[in-house]
Formats: structure tokens, sequence, C-alpha cells
């Protein structure tokens, strides 16, 4: 099975490298969908850590002003304000702030790329493949603890009798770790999020990590990850219930309130968690010297400062909006990523990874300076949950909108930017058909596996009260 | 949501769709042509109107006084390009200091990618509060533009600018041939389809009705009866002439060349026909200044009147939301195709869609949905890289061609682009493999159903840049994809297939383009512009980076491929 994956890997590294020496990578590292200023790399920022003194952050200061004046998305943000105004439908508010301190990026990631700073074409396709090569293992441990628990659930009988075209065989399952790697690494947004160097794939990289260790299950290396994960963006954060529940479920712990062993361990990997996160923050201040990078990176995560656009649902809502709404309207939005948390909690107890899955795409879908990078993340489980298939209602409708979406980013962005024909709205349109289309399809996922698993208790032909046959219907 | 997830309402509608699939097409089709149609009468095309506060609301005087003066230019400077042979830099540097003009002149240099012939010579005068003249078509313009602007986009080589102005509002591209005209001749199409906000137009037609002048649009006459059949017949000519022009993606006229640096542009052309009446350059000078003055004073971009639009006369447009269900309609049929080739192959798949739906063992996943995929990437692969070497052999490879056949650079390219073109018809059709005994018609029908989506994708993409480009390829490309399979009249379709391939349609509308000027052309001539496109349509994209030749190219002749792959599907 190496074979594949080293071939996969090689085709992967080859496409990247012939588009990072192709004209082409100018131009993708500018596009809106790919970076964020949250995960946009540019080398001048990190030229100007080459002498890492308290001096040089008023340098950087100006500078960070500097570049995001300077930013693409400003000058199309202020001349949609003008259209906006002079037409009199928006009331004059000002201009987003830009961020007044250290730039967004986290201080150890500075740091590493002082260091690898001219290797950075390298670094981005080595953590894209140790991504996919660690997705890898974890799926394949994955499957083999899913089909020992079928198989005991099958010889303690309880799944209903008619379900046989159901249970999963080792034939199918036995190329989905090859074709978690292949997702992943062949997905178009994933290869064009590494030729734009968006640090969004070091985020990927870490969360896969945090993966691969929990199904193997160290409680200890998992929280690291998922710690480090948390310090990089802020969201994984949420991961952390659905790492917890398959650790308790891998150690046999029931998830009872009244267990003792289940708040032991609760109590044991969540201080392992903080304990990390409190280092590496720490570690942080030593390098600086200074608690800004807090507000500068966690604050402009939460507040919302920049209003660049890209493909999530911030930036426009917050450009249209009185001032005074808008720490209301800020708490609203971000409390969606911790919304979906605790419901989705209780009802997928029993299956964490599913949970997990399902918890990285909202987060990919309603963070605040969301990339195609983030998508392609979740993107890869897809060939995990082959056997939902068939239960899959809307897979083409959802797959056409998701890829005309994709389609239409750059043509609309042309048309408002540089041909000067179309506005943001129609931007802004098209970002909303991506969001709903990738919500959809995450319910459509949902749903068919809420279904497989009552089709597994109940069988799988349902007759109702009066004889016909039954059909489930989601309300 | 609701209809999405309740499994009854669900298998109606996919019922519907199945069963209803064929005359469905046919009527989204009939109405998607239909509704272009209907598009020259008046409850859809509506009159223009001035939306820009600061051009409409003032009067202005035109007190144009200049005109025997230009007349005496116009013959001096004749005279004095008849005695050099080339543009008199020199004396028109005099002259236009004598007027109390700044005057700076800039060289350029461009290397061609295959030398042309055809350049014509014309004076342009695109002028702001700039009077710009230049030489060597519009290689002169675009030199001038980027210097001003300062990027480097087309690889030209040219001088720094001594003098610069702010940011260009608006330009006014002037060809005259004589000193006097009997009508002008407005041209709005820019690079790549795109056009000037419709305020400009507005403001030339405004001053053309008040100077009595005659103006023209696309070298046709506004109807005046919209009422009866006539007027709305003739304004579909006209229609029709411009939905050519723009698809052809050219700059027709200097002015198709500023829209890109968002400098809101149109070009006047002075006719001078066997008409009676003729204007001096008097009346023309006034409607000039006229429009100037009212341009001097905008405070900000044009930016209130539309940008998308199609003008079935001078005085009437249909906006977007009105056209684009016409290309709506067309694109709707591959989307039932696709939903009808999807479902088929959902259910010879998983043999029943609802547990329960039904009853009755069901075929067990055969794991032939992963070879199924597998078998599309060979056939994808290949029309791609055939799509590749058209976009890239006939430029590189034409100094091969020249050294072995007695062809000029530009006739190789030519041809080159010509036999890959042929050669692909003969290539992909026999790679793919047997995809699986149980089920043989799965290969092909995957195989269209990824064609369909991409032909979709692609047509609504350039729908939106160009509508006129996206509805002549969907009007004509869209019948044969939907019918292409390997069953039934497999001559007929093939036949249907190579008439609607993009280069055919290139042909076509080239017949349709000379019919409509009242023209015709014979089959030898019409052979002779067809391949003068084809070389200025590559010319174009390496010069002034045209996008039609990349298009068709890189997207439509590989996505063609498909089609024709699938009619030969064994």
């Amino acid at each position: 099975m190496a074979a594949p994956l080293a071939l996969v890997l090689v085709v992967a590294v080859t496409v990247r490298a012939a588009l990072f020496r192709s004209s082409l990578a100018e131009f993708i590292s500018e596009r809106v969908e790919v970076v964020s200023p949250l995960s946009s790399w540019k080398r001048e920022w990190l030229k100007a850590f080459h002498c890492w003194t308290w001096e040089y952050l008023h340098i950087l200061e100006q500078y960070f002003m500097k570049v995001s004046f300077c930013h693409p998305g400003w000058s199309a943000m202020a001349q949609s304000r003008l259209t906006a105004t002079s037409t009199s439908q928006v009331q004059a508010t000002p201009l987003p702030q830009p961020p007044e301190q250290l730039g967004p990026q986290t201080p150890l990631i500075i740091y590493l790329f002082h260091f690898l700073i001219d290797y950075a074409e390298l670094v981005f396709m080595i953590t894209d493949a140790l991504t996919a090569i660690a997705l890898y293992f974890a799926i394949q441990d994955f499957n083999k603890v899913v089909f020992k628990k079928q198989k005991l659930l099958l010889e303690l009988d309880q799944y209903a009798p008619d379900v046989a075209e159901l249970i999963r065989t080792p034939m199918e399952m036995r190329y989905i770790p090859l074709k978690v790697a292949l997702f992943y690494l062949l997905n178009p947004y994933t290869i064009l999020s590494c030729v734009a160097k968006s640090t969004c794939a070091i985020n990927n990289t870490l969360i896969a990590f945090f993966i691969l260790t929990t199904i193997k299950g160290s409680a200890f290396l998992s929280a690291i990850f998922l710690a480090l994960a948390t310090y990089q963006s802020l969201y994984p954060l949420t991961l952390f219930v659905p790492g917890l529940l398959y650790l308790l479920q891998r150690q046999y712990i029931p998830v009872k309130m009244k267990s003792k062993a289940f708040w032991i361990f609760s109590w044991e990997y969540a201080m392992m968690y903080v304990g990390s996160l409190v280092v590496i923050v720490c570690l942080s201040f030593f390098l600086l010297s200074s608690w800004d990078f807090i507000p500068a990176v966690y604050g402009f995560i939460l507040s919302v400062p920049d209003l660049t656009p890209n493909i999530g649902l911030f930036w426009y809502f917050f450009a249209e909006m009185f001032e005074h709404f808008s720490l209301f309207f800020v708490c609203v939005f971000q409390i969606n990523v911790f919304f979906y948390t605790i419901p989705l909690a209780i009802k997928l107890k029993e299956h964490p990874i599913f949970f997990m899955f399902i918890q990285i795409a909202i987060i990919a879908i309603f963070k605040s300076y969301p990339t195609v990078g983030d998508v392609a993340l979740y993107m890869a489980f897809f060939p995990v949950w082959n056997h939902l298939y068939r239960f899959l209602r809307n897979i083409f409708v959802l797959t056409c909108i998701i890829i005309v979406c994709s389609l239409l980013f750059p043509v609309l962005w042309h048309l408002w930017i540089y041909a000067g024909s179309a506005n943001s709205n129609f931007f802004y349109a098209i970002t909303l058909t991506f969001n709903v289309g990738q919500i959809l399809l995450i319910s459509d996922y949902f749903y068919a596996f809420l279904r497989r698993e009552y089709y597994l208790t109940h069988g799988l032909y349902l007759t109702a009260k009066d004889g016909t046959e039954a059909m489930l219907v989601l309300k | 949501m609701g209809l999405l997830s309740d499994p009854v309402r669900r298998r109606a509608l996919a019922r519907l769709v199945l069963r209803l699939n064929a005359p469905l097409c046919v009527l989204s089709y009939v109405a998607g042509i239909a509704w272009f149609l209907a598009l020259v009468f008046p409850p859809l095309t509506q009159r223009t109107y001035m939306s820009e506060n600061a051009m409409g609301s003032t009067m202005v005087e035109e007190q144009f006084a200049g005109g025997d003066r230009a007349r005496a230019f116009a013959r001096d400077f004749a005279a004095h390009r008849k005695k050099s042979g080339a543009l008199p830099v020199a004396w028109l540097e005099r002259t236009m200091r004598s007027v109390g003009l700044e005057v700076y002149t800039q060289s350029f240099s461009r290397k061609l990618p295959f030398p042309d012939e055809t350049h014509e010579r014309y004076i342009y005068w695109a002028k702001d509060i700039i009077f710009l003249v230049t030489e060597h078509d519009l290689l002169g313009t675009e030199a001038w533009l980027e210097a001003y602007h300062d990027v480097n986009v087309t690889g030209m080589q040219s001088s720094p600018l001594q003098g610069r102005a702010g940011a260009i509002q608006a330009a006014v591209a002037l060809e005259l041939s004589s000193d006097v005209v009997t009508s002008l001749d407005v041209a709005v199409e820019g690079l790549n389809g795109q056009l000037p906000n419709l305020d400009l137009l507005n403001l030339f037609q405004t001053f053309c009705q008040k100077g009595g002048l005659l103006c023209t649009l696309q070298g046709k006459l506004q109807p005046q009866d919209w009422t009866s059949l006539d007027g709305p017949l003739q304004g579909l000519q006209t229609l029709l002439l411009m939905v050519l022009r723009q698809a052809s993606g050219r700059p027709h006229g200097s002015h198709g060349l500023f829209l890109r640096y968002r400098v809101e542009a149109l070009t006047l052309r002075g006719i001078n026909s066997f008409r009676q009446y003729k204007y001096d350059l008097v009346a023309v000078g006034k409607a000039l200044e006229g429009m100037f003055r009212k341009l001097n004073h905008l405070l900000e971009r044009l930016h209130q009147s539309f940008f998308l639009y199609l003008l079935p006369a001078l005085s009437r447009f249909v906006s977007i939301g009105l056209y684009m269900p016409a290309a709506g309609f067309l694109l709707l049929v591959l989307g039932l195709k696709a939903l009808e080739l999807w479902m088929q192959l959902h259910e010879a798949e998983v043999g029943l869609e609802e547990p329960g739906g039904a009853p009755g063992p069901s075929v067990p996943l055969p794991p032939s949905q992963g070879v199924g995929l597998a078998s599309l990437v060979a056939p994808l692969l290949i029309s791609q890289a055939m799509g590749l070497a058209l976009y890239v052999l006939p430029v590189l490879g034409q100094h091969v061609a020249t050294q072995h056949f007695p062809v000029a650079e530009a006739e190789a390219v030519v041809l080159t682009l010509l036999a890959i073109y042929a050669a692909g018809l003969a290539l992909p059709h026999n790679t793919h493999r047997v995809v699986s005994t149980q089920a043989p018609d799965r290969g092909w029908m995957a195989l269209k159903l990824v064609a369909l989506i991409y032909l979709a994708l692609q047509l609504g993409c350039i729908a939106l840049t160009n509508f006129s480009l996206g509805f002549l390829l969907a009007t004509t490309m869209v019948p044969a994809a939907a019918l292409a399979k390997p069953h039934g009249p497999r001559t007929l379709y093939a036949a249907l297939l190579v008439l609607t391939s993009p280069a055919a349609t290139l042909l076509g509308s080239l017949f349709l383009w000379r019919e409509l000027q009242e023209a015709p052309l014979s089959l030898a001539e019409g052979w002779q512009l067809f391949l003068a496109a084809l070389a200025q349509g590559v010319l174009e994209h390496h010069t002034y980076g045209a996008l039609l030749f990349p298009l068709l190219s890189l997207g439509l002749y590989p996505c063609w491929l498909l089609f024709w792959n699938v009619l030969f599907w064994k």
C-alpha cells in the first residue's frame, strides 16, 4: 500500500513544483479565495523579522499599517463604499481600521519562517505531504477500529436481520486511506492554497496530526497538537470535544455523568491541553517579550477588523453595518462555530470521528477568514463516508453548486474589480451560494449517517403500522 | 428544503424530470431562442435615458467655430502625409504646439508572434484633455495606454511618457478619413466584449439629435416605428450584428483598449458615402465639443447607467436582467440532460434509491463506481492535451513549418491550427476501455455527464462576462451536445456535431455577419475570411490579450471532443 501512496505524493509534489515555477503562482497568491489576511504569507513581513529585537516591532507596526492599506482588497472595499454611499442606500460608515499592532500571524510561525524563509516552497510542499500521510495512517487505523466494532456488534446480534447489504466489507474499505490522501493532495483547493503559500496548510497539518494521534490513542500528543492548532487559529478549540470522546471510547470509559473514570480522564485531558497551550503562549511571550500578539492575532480573528472580501459570510455583512451594532453581530456570527458543538456531542456521542468531520466542516464554513484550504481539509474525509453514498439525497446538485461557485468566484471578482461592470453584491451572492451549498452538503452527510444507523438497528425494510412501506422523514 | 428532504415529493419530481425530459429540453431550447428574438420588441427593449445627473440636467451651448481651421489642418496633414509616406510627426508636433498644446512623442516597439500584413493606417484622436495621435493600428494606442498607466501587460517596449494628466474619465476615438461626412457610425464593442457605460452612448446620441447629425449603429440607421413589425425586425438585424461583433472579442476601434483600464470609451467613424447631404467638420466639431463639455461636468466615474446591455438601435437597449434568461433557458437544457443521466446512472448503481421504494433484493453495490471514474481520466486528459496542443503548437511550430513547407509564417500558423483541430477528431475516441460487462452503457453515460457539466460551466462563465459569445456558442453547441449518444442515427449526430463545433460556428458567424451587412460572401471568400479571422484571433491574443482563442482552444474544443468521444463510444 505504500507504493500507491508514494506515487500520489510524487504526482502532488510535481504538480505543485510546476505551478510554483509557472507564472500562475503570483496570480494565485493574490486570489482572495485562497489567501485571507490571516493566512497570506508575505516574504517582506518575515524579512522584517531578521533582526529579532524590540525596536524592530515599531518599524513592523508601521509596515503592517502600510501593508493593509496597500492590500488589493482595501481599494476594492473603498470602491464599493463609494458606490454604496453615492447611491445613498447605505449610511457612510468609517472604513474598517487596519490591524494596528503586530500582523495577524502567530509569533511561532513568524519565528519558524525566520529560519525557513528561503525554503518556503519546500516547506509548504512538505506540510501538504505530511497532512496527507497523517490522514492516511489515521484513517487506516480508524477503519480497523470500525471493522472490529462492526464484527463485535454482529456477533452480539445487535443489528437487524435484513441489513446484510449495509455491512461494510474489508474489500471496499481497503482503498479508503489512499483515497483520503488522494482527495487531500490532488484537490485543486489544496493545490491552490499550497501554491499561494497560505499558512492554512500548516493549520491543516496540525489538525491532521491531532487526528492521527487521537486515533492512535495517545492522549498527551493529541492534547499538544490540539493546543498547537488552537494557538494557530483558535477555532480548533471546538475539536476538544470529539477528541475527548474518541479517547474515552478507546479506553472503554462510558460517557456518563456519574462515572468517576469519565471525570478523571476528562480532567487529565483538559489539563494536558490547557497546560500545553499555556506553555506555547508563554514561549511566544518570551520570543517577543510582549503580550501584544494576543490582541493582534486572536483579537483579529474574533473582532473581524479586516473586511477584505473572502469566501466567508462576514465581510459583506460587517462592511454594510452601522458601527454600533457590530459588536452584537460579531458575537452572533462567531457563536455559530461553537454553538453546534454541544448538540452534536449529544447526538454523535458514539461516533466521535464523524463528529470531528462535521465540526471541521462547521469551522471551515463559519470561521471569520475562511479560505479554500479549510474547505479542502474536510473534503478529504469524503471517502471515509463512502458507505453513506446510497443515503445521500442531493449529492449531485450540491457538487454542481460547489463547482459552479468555485468557478464563478474569479469570474465575478473580475467583473467587479477589473471590468467594473458588476459590484460587490454579485461576488457576495456567490459566497452565499457557496456556503449554503456547503451547509446543505454537510447536513446531507449528517442525515445520511443518522439514517444508516437507524436502518442498522431497525432493519432496512420498514413497514408502517398500516402495512405499507415506511419512509424516514427528517423534520 | 422541504423539496430536498421530503421523499414523496422528490420521487414525483424525479419522475417528472425523467419522463418529460425530451419535451422539457426542446421546450427550454425553443424558449431560449424565442426569448432572444423577443428582446427587440418594446416591452423588453427600453428607451435609453441619461442616468448621470451631472450630465443630464445642465445645458451646454456649443461655440465651435474652428471648422475652417480644422479643414485647413486636415488638408495640410493629408498633403504632408502623402509627401513623406508616413505619419508626419514633425509637422504634427509643430502644428499642435502652434495652437498652444503641450506636445510629447513616444516611440514603441513590439515583437509580434508572427508577421502580420494587414495593418491599416488610420489617424486616431483619442481625446480627454489629451489629444492622442497614434500609428500602427491599435498597437500605438496600447503602447500609450500602458505607458500612461505604468504597466506592462502585453510585453510592449516603449519609451516612457513625458506628460501625464490624472485618471482618464472618458475617451472618444475619432476615425475620420475625409473632411466631409455623411454620417457618423458609433462602435461600442471593446476587447473581450467589454462595453462602455451606457451613459456615454446616451451622451453621444443626445448631441447627434441636437445637431441633427445622421448617426448609425453597426452601419444601420435606427428604425422610427417600433409599433409595427418592421421596426423590431430592423432592430433584430442590428442586435445580431452587435452580438456577432461582441462575441468576436475584438476591439472594434481603438476605444476597445481603453475599456480595460476602466476608461469609458467609444469610437466614432466618419462615413463618407454617396448620400446627398454632407456635414462638414463644424457639425462634427460641435457634437464633440458638446460631449466634452458635458463630460467636463462629471464629478466621478460614469457608473450610474448600465455596463451590460445589448443595443437593437441607438436609442433602445436591453438590460442584463432581461437578456440573461435567454442564455439561462439554453443552459437549462444541459442541466436537465445531466440530471436525467445522473438519475439513470444512480438507479443502475444503487438499484433502488429509497429502501422500500422498490422492494426486492437490490444489486449489491458494485465496485465499478471507482472504475467508472478512473475510465474517464484517459479521455479527459487526452482531449485536454489536444486543446493544449492547439493553443501552443501553432505559434511554437511556425518556424519548423516554414522551413519544411513553402508557406509564410501567418499561413503556417493557420494551417497548423486547422491540422491539429482536425487531428483531434481522429485521435481520442479509441482510447477508452471496456468498463464493465454488466452495464456497458455506464461508460459513455458517465463521460457524457461530465462533458455536459463541463460545457454548462464554461458557457455559464462566458455568458456572464461576454453574453454574446456565451449565447452564440450555447445556441450552436447545446442541441448537438444534448443529442450525442452512441446509438441511433450516428451519422446524423456526427454531422450535427461537426456543424456545431467551435470552428464551424466561427465560419457560420462570418457568413451570417456579411449577410446581415448586406454584403453576402461567396464560399471561396468566406473561406479566405475564415483563415484571416483565425490568424487575427491568434495574433490579437498575443498582442492585446484577447481571450477568444484560449477560450476556444483550451476550454470549448476539448469539451467538444468529449462529445465526439461519446458519439463513437464502442
